[in-house]
């Protein structure tokens, strides 16, 4: 069969929650610790131990539902996932079946096309199983528990994803939100944020769906972008052989960049979920749903409003940052002390800071930049001291030493020129250095205008206050 | 001395007339006398030191010093916990089970560990991996089970109480074969930590002991929230309140005349009814009520607790503790596959079986999901039937204790839990007490009480004690 | 209600069990016999109710979150077969 296939791709995206015990017991969930030293007698199933379920666990879960509208019902359920795997003592996860703590939601993403409604079908509360490491040892697969038990909630996507980039945006959109809701701290490395793909293809125009398969285990937005694009080049070599796909999990290999069959998995497993006698059903009540919305910070939605509605930014801008946790903190930190406007820090701040974090392989969450630091700069400029070109290499300068925006300019002399009787000697010598472009510019070439800002701004090593020169220059041609 | 009671041993060391090593002592050396008949015990604590274990934590209540065996399926720290099974042959475990280091905070000796049938399935105590128990009345016939060699213990007297645990009748059968008194309180009353787990939703620890009291006594001591069991019920502190008088005066007992009926055996029929008038005698109203789909309950049980427990036991795979087999394995699963084998009996391995299938995808609304309905209907017929009476007054097990290997295909033995498995699934307080006896054989009667109201059904057996002395009779051979 | 041969294995493979052909013979009769006992239940009319999934009357109890374990690292590891430098060990396995 040959012709157009189109994409469906849904999310399971596992979400380790920021808390400072694990999910049942009371055990440190802090990453890195030596093997097995984080491990309760719960944790390594002994028997007898009981599961008592972490407080924390169910705000946090309750706040991310609420961040996404979705119904959180009165009375929610844990539930035994029961499979056998050495990095799961108990021989059954702890999860949830019939009742999850989040029903349906639905979050927003940025495509190529628009804004794109993504639904969410559901969020469940999990543990994580501990950590199998199969390179360590030539004849045997080693165990560490120490992350056996942490919790997480699994957030499960509609199939309404129809390309990689459409599937990243949306990983980055609750990667965003959670880390936002302050609930998890989105170290990619630590795998606080791990994703599942489900991909599949069917006939353009097509209801059903096709088989999919599954993608185990992709913790880099880079990456789920690379195994999805792989996995429907896969599937479209099989279908257009006339074959079909099998459903089956499997691995995404980064160095062949590359999916293949994940051999561990491979009897059709039959998880045999049952409510878990360990655990009561819980109430939700109403004053915890209360506390969980006043403690919610500002969403992205409403701060993208406010933004252009308050602050007067292009939507453009406005929405790239207030969907990043970081940005809209700085931002909005740093516009509280500047009396620039919103939309010239703004616009700074995506261009010309992001640059300087891109050549630094750095992010704002660890500037070496404060937000106060940056507001004097961002006052520099609007008060006409420095231009834009300046005020991005005063903002290297501060990058490097960690001096302040105000002190680089006065030790580095790059205030603007802004005596207007120096600006007219300026402009006087170029003029009159250029003949041959003054006629031109006389003729009725226009475009020599910009010519002779570049000369004026060569002259004064880009210091000489833009609108000034701009009214001086077109005087004196004028005059001539 | 063997046939004190609690507060009658507590009377003796407060006096000074025995000291608390002695009192000790004389039970330690009749768990090593008769322990080999009865294979009682898998465990005795040679070297115990009351006297310093006392001073040292400065306990002085009326529990200190009196003795007591742990059924094996609780969890103490530092000494071999088996369940039973092979599978725990050679598992000490780091803690101690709440039950065990509460009543040792009060002030009990530990003497010991009971035997009792592997993982608690069992209703004959044929299924320990360390052999058979024998019931102290007749070494040819079996104890009950799964508690068996709690019952056994307390029966022969090697102890004046055990702890056991009670799923679908684990305490009030094997209490009924051995002519002793069993409670099982409500679920959520004794905390299930550390209790090596069958069916958690079903599970309940409990006593055995000679009495009414001494139970009351030491469930007291055992029972109250626990913050490390989520089923475990905050309420106030239960006290145990024992009745002065057997006067049953205002009483309304539930009877079920069917049950009674359907007693094939006419001695224990006869015993049940014995019992019934004496209760009559005190001043007890008999009132008849009805639990409709009592009959099903055996269903949704062997369908509940197997599912359950083929979760309960998957940890036990050979990684972190317990039996690992020896044979070379080349990959994890066919080790999974050789120690779970190994560990574990074949009566357990036919209900992990049994609870695997009935979880399995395409069973699951049909079976487990249609068990769970039938058991709040069970709980209803009971709430419906405590509308009207304080306390029900039934059988415990339509036949006495039989000879072992008499029914080696355990199928056959689920059927007559049928009087036990009800309350269970509601999740009651229920117990078993001595009656007349049966050709020489003890015969148990049943209290069963609403949710929480352990008093009524201890303080109802307490009242039929005063009255009656099946609860002291003592098998000839260990006097 | 009857398990076939077939649904046996699956069962066995599920339960990570090693049964030998009589066990599973044997096992086999028995789960029809409970099975067959079982089947009673499926007369009952539950339309109307609702699944009673455990006989607690009351709600979930919380804890708070916060670290109230120390490293049992010693003690765990001293309870397992096979251990070395801090890890349980098991046979290889491959994903």
């Amino acid at each position: 069969m040959s012709g157009q296939w189109d994409v469906v791709i849904g999310l399971e995206i596992h979400v380790r929650l920021a808390l400072d015990s694990k999910l049942f017991s009371g055990a440190s969930a802090q990453y890195g610790a030596s093997p097995n030293s984080q491990v309760s007698f719960l944790d390594a199933a002994l028997p007898g131990t009981l599961p008592v379920v972490n407080e924390k666990a169910i705000d946090y879960a309750v706040r991310f539902g609420l961040s996404i509208d979705a119904e959180i019902p009165e009375v929610t359920r844990f539930a035994r996932k029961n499979y056998f795997y050495p990095d799961l003592p108990k021989g059954y996860q702890i999860s949830q079946m019939d009742d999850p703590i989040v029903g349906r939601g639905q979050i927003e993403i940025e495509t190529e096309q628009g804004t794109k409604t993504i639904n969410i079908t559901r969020a469940h509360l999990e543990e994580d199983a501990g950590k199998s490491i199969h390179d360590q040892y030539d004849d045997w697969t080693a165990i560490d528990l120490n992350r056996a038990g942490t919790a997480l909630i699994e957030v499960v996507s509609e199939p309404e994803m129809t390309s990689a980039k459409e599937a990243v945006a949306y990983m980055r959109a609750i990667y965003n939100r959670v880390t936002f809701l302050g609930i998890c701290d989105g170290n990619l490395q630590e795998g606080s944020f791990r994703c599942d793909a489900n991909v599949s293809l069917k006939p353009q125009g097509s209801e059903t769906l096709g088989t999919r398969a599954e993608i185990k285990n992709l913790n880099s937005f880079r990456f789920i972008e690379k195994a999805i694009n792989y996995e429907i080049k896969r599937q479209k070599k099989i279908l257009a052989q006339g074959e079909s796909v099998v459903q089956e999990t499997r691995l995404y290999d980064a160095d062949k960049d590359q999916t293949r069959t994940m051999r561990g998995k491979e009897d059709a497993n039959d998880y045999r979920y049952f409510p878990d006698p360990d655990l009561p059903a819980l109430n939700i009540i109403t004053d915890r749903l209360d506390r969980q919305r006043a403690a919610m910070p500002e969403l992205p939605e409403a701060k993208l409003n406010r933004y252009m509605e308050d602050w007067q930014l292009p939507e453009e801008n406005a929405r790239q940052i207030a969907y990043d946790v970081a940005m809209a903190k700085f931002f909005e930190a740093s516009q509280a002390q500047t009396k620039a406007k919103p939309a010239d820090n703004a616009k700074f701040l995506i261009t010309d800071f992001n640059a300087l974090l891109n050549e630094q392989d750095s992010d704002l969450a660890d500037s070496k930049i404060s937000p106060t630091d940056y507001a004097g700069l961002m006052d520099a400029m609007a008060s006409g001291e420095i231009s834009r070109k300046i005020a991005k290499q005063v903002l290297d300068k501060m990058w490097a030493s960690g001096e302040s925006a105000a002190t680089i300019i006065e030790q580095q002399g790059l205030a603007q020129i802004s005596d207007s009787d120096a600006l007219h000697k300026i402009i006087t010598r170029v003029i009159k250095d250029n003949p041959d472009q003054v006629e031109q510019f006389k003729a009725g070439n226009d475009k020599m205008f910009n010519y002779f800002i570049g000369q004026v701004m060569k002259q004064t090593k880009g210091q000489a206050n833009p609108a000034q020169t701009k009214q001086i220059l077109e005087e004196q041609l004028n005059n001539e | 001395m063997i046939n004190l009671s609690i507060r009658e041993l507590n009377q003796l060391l407060a006096k000074k007339q025995i000291s608390t090593a002695e009192l000790s002592s004389v039970y330690l050396d009749r768990c090593r006398q008769f322990n080999p008949s009865l294979n009682a015990l898998l465990h005795i604590n040679n070297d115990i030191n009351p006297e310093d274990l006392l001073t040292a934590n400065q306990i002085d209540g009326l529990l200190s010093g009196i003795p007591i065996i742990h059924k094996d399926l609780f969890s103490t720290q530092g000494v071999t916990t088996t369940a039973g099974s092979k599978m725990l042959a050679d598992y000490a475990p780091p803690f101690d089970a709440t039950v065990v280091s509460r009543l040792s905070q009060a002030g009990m000796m530990s003497l010991g560990k009971a035997n009792m049938d592997e993982f608690a399935m069992g209703s004959s105590n044929e299924y320990s991996y360390f052999g058979a128990v024998k019931n102290p009345w007749d070494l040819k016939r079996v104890p009950g089970g799964s508690s068996g060699g709690s019952a056994a213990a307390v029966a022969a007297r090697l102890t004046p109480v055990a702890t056991a645990s009670d799923t679908g009748g684990s305490i009030r059968q094997p209490a009924a074969f051995c002519g002793i008194t069993g409670i099982k309180p409500s679920y959520g009353r004794v905390s299930r930590y550390g209790m090596i787990a069958f069916a958690s939703s079903l599970d309940q620890g409990g006593v055995m002991a000679v009495s009414a009291d001494d139970c009351g006594l030491v469930l007291e001591a055992m029972m109250g929230h626990d913050d490390k069991d989520s089923t475990s019920i905050k309420t106030e502190a239960w006290q145990w309140q024992a009745p002065q008088q057997p006067s049953m005066k205002g009483l309304k007992v539930g009877v079920i005349p069917g049950w009674v009926e359907q007693l094939k055996d006419d001695d224990i029929k006869r015993s049940t009814e014995q019992a019934l008038k004496t209760l009559t005698e005190q001043g007890a109203e008999l009132i008849e009520v009805d639990l409709p789909h009592a009959d099903l309950a055996v269903a949704a049980y062997y369908i509940l607790a197997p599912a359950e427990a083929s979760a309960n036991l998957a940890r036990f795979d050979g990684v972190r503790f317990g039996h690992q087999t020896s044979q070379q394995c080349d990959n994890i699963n066919a080790m999974y596959r050789k120690t779970r084998s190994e560990g574990f009996g074949d009566e357990v391995q036919r209900r992990i079986m049994l609870g695997t299938w009935a979880l399995s995808s395409g069973y699951y609304d049909d079976y487990y999901c249609k068990a769970q309905r039938i058991r709040r209907l069970i709980s209803e017929d009971f709430k419906q039937a405590f509308s009207q009476v304080d306390v029900m007054a039934v059988p415990v097990s339509p036949e006495v204790a039989f000879k072992q290997g008499d029914k080696s295909d355990g199928v056959n033995m689920y059927q007559a839990d049928q009087f036990t498995i009800p309350a269970s699934l509601a999740g009651l307080p229920c117990l078993s007490m001595p009656v007349q006896p049966a050709k020489g054989l003890p015969v148990g009667l049943q209290l069963i009480g609403p949710y929480f109201d352990e008093q009524v059904i201890l303080s109802t057996a307490a009242q039929f004690q005063m009255v009656t002395d099946f609860h002291k009779q003592m098998p000839e051979a260990f006097v | 209600m009857s398990i076939n041969r077939k649904e046996l294995t699956e069962m066995a493979q599920l339960a990570q069990l090693d049964l030998n052909a009589e066990q599973s013979r044997l096992i086999g009769q028995s789960l029809n016999q409970i099975t067959d006992m079982v089947e009673r239940i499926k007369k009952a009319d539950t339309a109307q109710v609702e699944p009673m999934f455990h006989p607690c009357q009351f709600w979930m109890p919380l804890r708070d979150d916060g670290v109230t374990e120390d490293s049992h690292k010693e003690q765990l590891l001293a309870l397992a077969k096979q251990s070395d430098d801090n890890f349980y060990l098991v046979p290889k396995v491959i994903e």
